[in-house]
């Protein structure tokens, strides 16, 4: 069961980005961004929470979902430390990834060279 | 006066073939996008589903998913592999996770010449870097007027 919401509500995300892709000349830098900004706001207003408990991985794998993860970081941060956690609480909640991409991004690029284009 | 009629029937049909062709592929574009985007997901799930199953608390899963997610995402883009999902999933490979670490690793390795620092170590971000710059300002923002809504309700 996991695994068909996860890939129904997965799939539709990408469909979004899909539509906005090809309706309106979006470049993918300009849909990533977007998804996490929109990720930020709908997680903060509490509507991306039940998308998340609903689709589990679907939800957070997408981009909307690190949105979703900064969002609750930071309230996680103020509701702890105070208003300094608006600062501290965005890239706790999201740091295993933010790590893990420059981390892995570096080494990745280090050791292989880029293909050939067919 | 051959050459003429057959250049005029080419782009005849040309301008028909460009007719047709947007509506169809926005249809081909989204069920791929759907399937590929769908099935990262699917994986994202196993890794969730297996790392709970060996005592990750809940709370916590979503390090491990998103680190192995991007580790995936990176190294099949270092494989060449990524790329070549990507021509046909379009946007089911660029939204999920998988999608931000091919952004990084692609321009990385494509300007390796330039070096390792303003080459590979500059331009890894050139995607990431604005994705970071918007989702952790509007974290910030999202979290000083939750601060004041606390503030005041109390």
């Amino acid at each position: 069961m996991d695994y068909i919401r996860a890939f129904i509500v997965g799939g539709l995300i990408c469909v979004i980005g899909q539509i906005l892709m090809d309706k309106t000349k979006l470049t993918p830098a300009r849909i990533l961004v977007s998804f996490v900004t929109l990720g930020v706001i709908l997680g903060a207003l509490g509507i991306y929470e039940p998308l998340v408990k609903y689709g589990k991985a679907g939800a957070t794998v997408p981009l909307p979902g690190f949105g979703y993860s900064l969002a609750k970081g930071a309230f996680k941060g103020v509701d702890e430390y105070g208003l300094i956690g608006a600062f501290t609480g965005g890239v706790t909640g999201t740091a295993a990834g933010i790590a893990a991409a420059v981390f892995f991004g570096y080494l990745m690029a280090i050791i292989f060279s880029p293909k050939m284009k067919k | 006066m051959e050459k003429k009629l057959e250049k005029q029937l080419s782009e005849e049909f040309k301008n028909m073939v460009d007719k047709n062709n947007p509506q169809s592929s926005i249809i081909k574009d989204c069920i791929f996008a759907f399937v590929i985007g769908g099935l990262i997901c699917d994986v994202g799930q196993f890794f969730m589903n297996m790392f709970l199953s060996l005592g990750v608390p809940q709370e916590n899963v979503g390090y491990y998913v998103a680190t192995v997610m991007v580790f995936l995402g990176a190294f099949l883009t270092g494989l060449g592999i990524y790329d070549n999902v990507a021509k046909y999933a379009g946007a089911g490979t660029i939204v999920p996770i998988t999608g931000f670490a091919n952004s990084i690793v692609s321009p990385a390795m494509e300007f390796k010449r330039e070096g390792y620092i303003l080459g590979v170590g500059a331009r890894m971000f050139i995607i990431a870097g604005p994705v970071l710059v918007y989702g952790i300002s509007s974290s910030v923002i999202v979290g000083i007027i939750y601060y004041f809504i606390k503030y005041f309700a109390k």
